[in-house]
């Protein structure tokens, strides 16, 4: 604090004190904070409101455990997006490891631009892209039925229609970090490792893989976030069977009209991404600020 | 080619790259040609004639002007919000003892860790409690909260770089603290604060996961489309996607020429 009024002087410095104390208090702190006390209060009527009634409980909490399908829905959540963030990192891989290692500086250029394309474009219309190729009548099945490898049309939307989709929103989430990470690892060292016998595979297990163990936690942990938190995927490419999480927190909001359960719900979202980030970070034995980059 | 140990792996990775950049233009690709087809849903099969009749139709669709219109709304003052906090949290945060900066440094990139939608969550109930629905303004606030992130680490990494032997020179030639913010500062944040508001603008007008649960009767852009695909999607919304790529890759061409010439020039 001393430093920043000695910088700047009073007037300044009060300023940009003023700036961030508004965004961490009222708009970082207070809202989680209120959504704890929403979590933590039952529905009332506005006139129970403040009455004997109100109290705290972790009623609507333990309501997500008692309820079968919600507490399904739950833990489907929670495996399929770590399957989101294990499939991505399959995919994004091999590129990263080429882009960082061999590629030159030019093909590099080209390559990262042409993965920023699909970026640019809204998430919704990225989504938007795999429910026109995806539909039952769709491109794809009908490229399958004439090539022959499929005899009727398949119900892509589902299961498979979100993954497919979600990884495709994720990609770069996943590239760049590891990208970066890769990008630091000495040439020599294959080189080293590849005169003195080692496979290939072995290359990568013992070598590039624990170079760039920062950057995969970083890919994995924002992949796995925004997957758990993802709602426009399954919403378009899902079916009934294929629910997310996010879809019945928002039904608790707008169709349901608990909000209490509905905060209770996203606190325990919340909770749990929390969790695993602290988690991937411990594995991985990175701090914060490396994730942030 | 000759025929050599290196070959397989050579050909095996062609095919994964091949692969990779299928999954990523296929989707594309069918989505813009969908744009002339003169289908009633967007597809590319079967191919009902060519046309040109879904730009037309975008044209006159009033409703996703407005909705794009909102959506540059927000965007404009998600931009006027975060980028004044955001610079003023990394100056904060480079002025900091260690200790202290850690602290506030986890506190800062908390929103990035976030869930979106739980961000819209948590600032709807907490303005709700206040009287304020949804709508425009808590869209703005609920991305500013997050995009604020952003914009302080753009911020900050430009910050690392700055030689703080130019404050002390300008304030020995007699500039004022103010004078020196102003004249040697800023300035030298300027790209970073440019290269921060077009992410900002980026992130703002894409956001969807957050905006849907503050957005009260107010529609943004891609909660326009979101909701078209429920209640009946026609390809003037390819139509508009196709001027989105468009835009795109003439910029990210543009982007390319221009760091080449940049590079030659040394």
């Amino acid at each position: 604090m001393a430093s920043l009024v000695e910088r700047f002087g009073g007037g300044l410095a009060t300023i940009l004190i003023g700036l961030v104390a508004v965004w961490l208090v009222a708009m970082v702190l207070a809202p989680n904070l209120m959504m704890i006390d929403y979590a933590l209060r039952p529905n009332l009527p506005p006139a129970a409101i403040g009455g004997p009634d109100d109290v705290y409980s972790l009623d609507n909490i333990t309501y997500l455990a008692q309820e079968s399908v919600h507490r399904t829905i739950f833990f489907k959540t929670v495996w399929a997006s770590a399957l989101v963030a294990l499939a991505t990192f399959v995919v994004c891989y091999p590129l990263a490891f080429w882009l960082a290692q061999n590629a030159t500086p030019n093909q590099t250029a080209v390559v990262l631009i042409a993965l920023t394309v699909p970026f640019w474009i809204n998430e919704v219309l990225r989504t938007l892209a795999w429910y026109i190729l995806l539909a039952f009548r769709g491109p794809l099945n009908a490229l399958l039925l004439s090539v022959g490898i499929i005899d009727e049309p398949v119900r892509w939307y589902g299961n498979g229609g979100v993954l497919a989709g979600m990884i495709y929103a994720y990609i770069l989430f996943m590239l760049f970090p590891i990208y970066n990470s890769i990008e630091s690892l000495d040439k020599s060292q294959l080189e080293a490792a590849r005169d003195l016998g080692a496979s290939t595979l072995r290359i990568h297990r013992r070598i590039v893989i624990p170079h760039a163990k920062a950057g995969i936690a970083t890919g994995c942990v924002f992949t796995f976030m925004l997957a758990a938190g993802s709602y426009v995927a399954p919403a378009l490419l899902g079916a009934p069977g294929s629910r997310w999480f996010t879809e019945i927190i928002y039904n608790w909001f707008f169709e349901g009209g608990d909000w209490n359960r509905g905060a209770a719900y996203a606190l325990v979202l919340l909770v749990l991404c929390l969790l695993v980030v602290l988690l991937a970070l411990r594995i991985a034995r990175v701090n914060l600020a490396d994730v942030a980059k | 080619m000759r025929w050599n140990a290196e070959a397989i792996p050579r050909f095996l990775f062609a095919l994964y790259m091949g692969a990779f950049f299928l999954y990523l233009f296929a989707p594309l690709a069918v989505m813009g040609a969908a744009t002339f087809n003169a289908s009633r849903f967007p597809t590319v099969t079967p191919w009902r004639g060519t046309t040109l009749e879904w730009f037309a139709a975008l044209a006159k669709d009033g409703a996703m002007w407005q909705a794009l219109w909102t959506s540059f709304v927000v965007a404009f003052f998600v931009v006027a919000v975060a980028l004044p906090v955001g610079t003023a949290a990394a100056l904060v945060l480079t002025s900091l003892h260690a200790r202290a900066r850690s602290l506030l440094y986890a506190l800062m990139v908390s929103p990035l860790l976030t869930p979106g939608v739980v961000i819209g969550i948590a600032t709807l109930v907490l303005w709700r409690r206040v009287g304020v629905g949804g709508g425009v303004f808590l869209i703005v606030v609920a991305q500013a909260s997050f995009i604020i992130c952003y914009v302080m680490l753009m911020i900050a990494a430009r910050l690392q770089r700055f030689d703080r032997t130019q404050e002390e020179a300008a304030l020995g030639l007699g500039a004022s603290k103010f004078m020196v913010f102003r004249r040697v500062l800023l300035p030298f944040l300027r790209p970073a604060l440019y290269a921060a508001g077009v992410l900002a603008v980026l992130q703002s007008i894409e956001n969807y996961n957050t905006t849907l649960f503050v957005r009260g009767f107010d529609t943004p852009l891609t909660v326009y489309i979101a909701t078209k695909v429920r209640t009946g999607l026609t390809p003037a919304v390819n139509a508009l996607a196709l001027i989105m790529i468009a835009a795109t890759v003439i910029g990210a061409i543009a982007y390319e020429v221009a760091r080449r010439r940049q590079t030659r020039r040394g």
